[in-house]
């Protein structure tokens, strides 16, 4: 008897605090390994996303069904798809709007110096939704239903209608998580589309509800930056596709070590009600990114440099 | 071997809710941390080790899709559920109050591990902004849902997992 309660007791295993304090080196190593030596998870979430991201999918489109079915109980239904149509139409018309304002201004010189014969509505893109966002309330980050089979990879740049929206940071055969520009470790290299001076833009947690970002390190002696200026991706950043919308400059502060200027912007996407994004399936490290200046014969380059 | 299934798919469809439904039902962007939830009240019905677990598991689901540190989700959590598994032997399960007021208690210890790992470290120094504007509210909501998730819980426990509280077991019983 006594034997058997022993076995019994060995099978049972550890106390539970020893657990404790196996799993708690198994999580800290982890953490290391990941922060250190760049370790991927990438296997394993593959299998987690092959088992999760399907009931995301149809929670989605039940969400769906059953705003359709409310929806139809106002007997609104045409008035609805006519606004959404509008609605769209506006996003188009914001979009090309700003294209042709940040033309309209820069159009001569950028035209010399980069031959700027690309706008970022000609980027490949595809049409991606949300299904799930992140469980905390730390961070802003979301899972769109386009994932490695539809030409989503690492590092594609998202847009909303009317600007940038994030960057994909890992990416499943069916899904994609995104980091938006308002999350908290976000940066953005930007520049101004008036002066084309250089900032960083940070997701700001505490600035959020303002529904503001903040701006840094945005060297301005000649003080022509202004609020109301265009912040848009800038030229020398590694991931970010040059020139998409970012947003507007709302306040502009010297900083204090009277060099450099900080402040907020205003993105004009609505990251509470994101519903729809798209993402451009080119990375600035591709071979088929063509940076305008390298699209340009080799004449206009010798002349950019006189 | 059943309660293990059952206690995966309810790890499972709590992630899932907390992914999708929980964030349409946010107020002001504050979302209720039903994983927490299910952490605190596994611990509570059924000891340190279950507890456990399930902040792991939960925390692993965390971490696999929008973690940035692999494995920082899940050893929280775990604590979570460990710590929350000492009331194991001292409380009854089938009485609210306890386990919305260390669901309370663990929130605020979770969100508190978050901002002072992940923020503080980076030098955001806030702290006032960050507890008025996320902790709080997320403590406050938190407990307002347990009131209602916590019977779920009780009640996939009792009918669909095996008895874990055994007489023996209980302080009040001289051995």
């Amino acid at each position: 008897m006594k034997s058997l309660k022993k076995k019994i007791r060995f099978r049972i295993n550890l106390k539970s605090k020893h657990l404790l304090a196996i799993m708690t080196m198994f999580c800290l190593s982890t953490i290391v390994a990941t922060l250190a030596s760049g370790i991927t998870s990438a296997p394993l979430k593959d299998a987690a996303g092959m088992i999760v991201v399907p009931f995301e999918n149809s929670i989605d489109r039940i969400a769906d069904w059953l705003v359709t079915v409310s929806r139809n109980f106002q007997d609104k239904q045409d008035l609805i798809a006519e606004n959404e149509d509008l609605k769209a139409q506006i996003d188009t018309l914001m979009t090309q709007n700003n294209i042709l304002l940040q033309d309209q201004t820069e159009l001569d010189r950028l035209k010399q110096l980069y031959n700027l014969d690309q706008e970022y509505l000609d980027y490949p893109k595809i049409a991606a939704r949300i299904i799930s966002k992140d469980p905390g309330n730390w961070y802003d980050n979301f899972t769109i239903n386009r994932g490695s089979e539809d030409g989503v990879r690492v590092d594609n740049n998202v847009i909303a209608g009317k600007g940038l929206v994030g960057i994909v940071t890992s990416v499943g055969p069916h899904w994609a998580t995104v980091r938006a520009i308002i999350d908290d470790s976000s940066n953005v290299s930007a520049m101004t589309v008036g002066t084309s001076d250089n900032c960083v833009i940070e997701g700001n947690l505490e600035l959020i509800d303002e529904g503001k970002l903040s701006f840094t390190q945005l060297y301005d002696q000649d003080g022509k930056v202004t609020v109301g200026e265009r912040l848009v991706t800038s030229n020398i950043s590694e991931k970010y596709l040059e020139g998409i919308f970012i947003g507007y400059v709302s306040e502009i502060w010297q900083d204090t070590n009277n060099l450099t200027k900080a402040g907020t912007l205003v993105s004009p996407v609505d990251f509470r009600h994101l519903k729809d994004v798209f993402v451009i399936t080119v990375n600035k490290q591709d071979d088929s990114y063509k940076p305008a200046y390298s699209a340009a014969d080799d004449g206009t380059e010798e002349g950019t440099e006189e | 071997m059943k309660s293990k299934i059952v206690l995966f798919l309810t790890i499972l469809a709590s992630f899932l809710i907390q992914c999708t439904v929980l964030q349409i039902i946010s107020i002001g962007s504050i979302t209720p941390n039903l994983m927490l939830i299910l952490c605190v009240s596994m611990g509570l019905m059924r000891g340190r080790k279950c507890g456990m677990w399930t902040g792991f598991f939960s925390g692993l689901l965390v971490d696999l899709f929008y973690g940035s540190l692999f494995g920082f989700y899940a050893l929280i959590f775990m604590y979570c559920g460990f710590f929350s598994g000492y009331a194991f032997r001292i409380y009854f399960d089938n009485d609210i109050k306890v386990p919305v007021a260390m669901t309370a208690a663990a929130d605020l210890g979770y969100n508190l591990a978050v901002y002072g790992l992940q923020f503080l470290l980076r030098g955001r120094l806030g702290l006032g902004t960050y507890l008025f504007r996320i902790i709080l509210p997320e403590v406050c909501y938190t407990v307002f849902l347990a009131f209602f998730v916590y019977r779920i819980y009780y009640y996939i426990n009792s009918h669909f997992m095996s008895v874990t509280r055994k007489e023996s077991e209980s302080i009040w019983v001289l051995k």
